[in-house]
């Protein structure tokens, strides 16, 4: 073989080959680049297993993500916020309910995740969806978005009969999941872009419909970025961004604010609560201090039953039971012990309560409770700090409810619906 | 199918953001010179180390378009289906389990569509690493031989590979759909692929099979006989599969 014919054979193929492995080897030693496994071994794959190690490289071990880029997360005004919201539809007066089920059912196997489950949520409500661990939020917010297909039972979103996906329901609904995930490898305005076009909106439309999203989830700044590199906090808000594109009917949101720190729960919440009006939201969560906050009627479902539904107000009124709070003074050894074992003998006591500093008694009759505590405490011989009936909170009807309701034999409670302001979508 | 350009879109931008275009048709490149260089070049390579040395005899036959053609093919064909398996392995099953195919599917967009988009995708992705591979490789053959290959037939036979890959795309995606498991979904390709060897050994079924295309006739210019059956055969399977992967699909849980 003379010089030429080497050249041509040989160099083409090795540079070609050194190209291959060194994009490959760049790529994965990028600083923040994540790979499914161990970076020296996917080295040593890429070196040698021969042209086929940099390929399964590219196609199974590059993660999308990257590592966590921080900032990025401001909180739009309250008042930017608003002034978004106000040029976006509003729900028009209507006695429409946004979200009805009837007998829903779901099992997988021989699990019943969610049992006949019959529920009206108006429109116009911003809707917490209680339950403990298990309980069936997440499998009826799948029902309900259509991701999951019922068992048994019928429902309606905005209108429209659930089952499948796609269509008109898409068209009405908004849903964020409980651990959202996106392309790692888009940007976030490429997202919602994505998520605009799926909706229809295209050109100046998108182009303001994005900012506006991205404004309202304080995400301006960091919308350029890759969201490989986004922290859970920065998925959450992008998430509910995506959510709120089609400006949504209903709004189904799953744990919204689970993996928030202080301050972005605080400016989720504040979003939620602006919602109020353009939007029916449907809200699952644990967090009951959030649900107190921006929610105005609940639903508590245990073991897949639905234990109770209504306005807060209503259900703190029927189901808070009166409780008094008692503090002693420091230094009492086993104070605390002896206050308990005092109260807890009493028939008008139906639960005591210990906390570190204080015992908190749950009464059935606050009109004999009230005028025995204290002389209860005084031959005790336990000095007090603090006495006082405390206000209930949706935490101990929550509590209270999922105790008694165990595996529920009764059919669930109906609170009639009185105060609201029933609203369709204009 | 409601969403279909657009999601399209968003996957063709996947293949480049992500690198796989590039490492597919660096793939393809790379052997679509290495198949005439390996024709050309290997009895000349098997003379120079002297085949008495090591008291063997090589038996290499001499270069020829024949031989360049088979090379290229078989280069082409093994590690295309390499590339398509890649591609169509976690197609599916990563978006189902990283929770993005159930966020798309609560858009306007239909389910057919979300395949339809991935699998043209991966398609267009394995055609650009074809016509790259092929039209290298053509390079090669008319700058090592004396003659080329009739252009109406070399065409022909890297659409006819191009079309196989894309069967194979077809089918691992089915079991990427199917199984819920990008490793799961490359095994069902591969044993596909051993199935489809074997089976095209037998008579009357066997040149059904994609792998007994007479794509090495046709780059020649003979004379393939008839072979309408098999292809239009071929050419239905890939939207049979699309049919089998949509109905598994419809109402998949996400």
């Amino acid at each position: 073989m003379d010089a030429a014919t080497i050249a041509l054979v040989v160099v083409p193929l090795l540079l070609l080959q050194l190209g291959l492995m060194l994009f490959a080897l760049y790529d994965l030693f990028q600083e923040d680049r994540r790979v499914r496994g161990d970076k020296i071994i996917w080295a040593l794959v890429i070196a040698f297993a021969n042209v086929i190690g940099p390929l399964i490289y590219f196609f199974v071990g590059r993660d999308d993500s990257r590592g966590v880029e921080t900032g990025g997360v401001s909180a739009a005004p309250s008042a930017s916020i608003a002034g978004i919201l106000a040029t976006w539809p509003t729900l028009s007066e209507s006695t429409d309910a946004a979200v009805a089920t009837t007998g829903l059912t779901k099992r997988y196997g021989g699990i019943v995740a969610l049992d006949h489950l019959t529920l009206t949520v108006p429109s116009g409500s911003i809707f917490g969806f209680l339950g403990p661990n298990g309980a069936g939020k997440t499998t009826t917010l799948r029902l309900l978005t259509g991701l999951a297909t019922a068992t048994a039972g019928t429902g309606t979103v905005a209108g429209v009969r659930i089952g499948g996906t796609g269509g008109e329901l898409a068209r009405n609904i908004g849903y964020l999941d409980q651990d959202p995930r996106f392309y790692g490898w888009m940007r976030g305005r490429e997202l919602l872009n994505l998520v605009g076009e799926l909706h229809g909106l295209h050109g100046a439309a998108l182009r303001q419909r994005v900012g506006e999203v991205l404004e309202i989830v304080g995400m301006t700044e960091a919308a350029h970025r890759r969201i490989g590199g986004y922290s859970g906090g920065m998925r959450q808000r992008l998430g509910i961004g995506q959510a709120l594109i089609n400006q949504p009917r209903v709004l189904f949101l799953d744990e919204p604010v689970s993996s928030l720190d202080p301050e972005g729960r605080r400016d989720v919440l504040e979003i939620i609560s602006r919602l109020r009006g353009t939007a029916t939201v449907f809200m699952s969560t644990h967090i009951l201090n959030d649900v107190e906050r921006v929610c105005d009627r609940v639903a508590i479902l245990n073991l897949g039953h639905l234990v109770v539904e209504g306005p807060i107000d209503e259900l703190l009124d029927r189901y808070a039971q009166p409780i008094y709070e008692l503090e002693p003074e420091p230094q009492q050894p086993g104070s605390i012990e002896r206050l308990a074992g005092v109260l807890r003998g009493q028939a008008w006591a139906r639960e005591v309560r210990t906390m570190p500093d204080t015992v908190r008694v749950f009464v059935n009759d606050p009109s004999v409770a009230g005028p025995a505590i204290l002389p209860l405490v005084i031959s005790s011989g336990v000095n007090l700090v603090r006495y006082e009936r405390a206000r209930p909170s949706l935490e101990d009807v929550f509590l209270r409810l999922v105790a008694e309701s165990g595996p529920p034999i009764a059919p669930p409670v109906e609170i009639p619906v009185t105060g609201l302001d029933g609203r369709g979508h204009r | 199918m409601m969403g279909f350009r657009v999601l399209l879109i968003k996957e063709l931008r996947e293949q480049i953001r992500t690198n796989r275009l590039v490492a597919v048709a660096a793939v393809f490149v790379l052997f679509g010179i290495i198949g005439p260089l390996t024709d050309r070049y290997m009895k000349v390579l098997f003379d120079a180390i002297g085949s008495e040395s090591v008291g063997m005899t090589f038996q290499v036959p001499p270069p020829s378009l024949a031989g360049a053609s088979a090379q290229i093919l078989k280069n082409l064909s093994q590690f295309g289906i390499i590339c398509a398996l890649l591609l169509a392995m976690g197609s599916v099953a990563w978006e189902k389990e990283r929770g993005t195919a159930g966020m798309i599917m609560t858009k306007p967009a239909s389910r057919a569509a979300f395949l339809a988009a991935k699998l043209v995708a991966i398609s267009i992705n394995l055609g650009v690493a074809v016509i790259l591979g092929c039209g290298v490789a053509y390079v090669y053959v008319v700058l090592l031989y004396p003659e080329a290959f009739p252009i109406g037939g070399y065409v022909a036979m890297c659409v006819l590979l191009w079309w196989t890959l894309v069967i194979f795309a077809a089918i691992t995606m089915l079991g990427s759909t199917v199984t819920r498991s990008a490793i799961a979904a490359a095994g069902i390709g591969l044993v596909t692929l051993l199935v489809v060897g074997i089976v095209g050994a037998l008579p009357v079924i066997g040149p059904y099979m994609p792998s007994s295309l007479p794509a090495s006739d046709l780059v020649l210019g003979k004379d393939p006989g008839w072979f309408l059956g098999p292809l239009l055969f071929n050419i239905a399977l890939v939207p049979a599969l699309f049919g089998v992967t949509w109905l598994a699909f419809r109402h998949q849980e996400l």
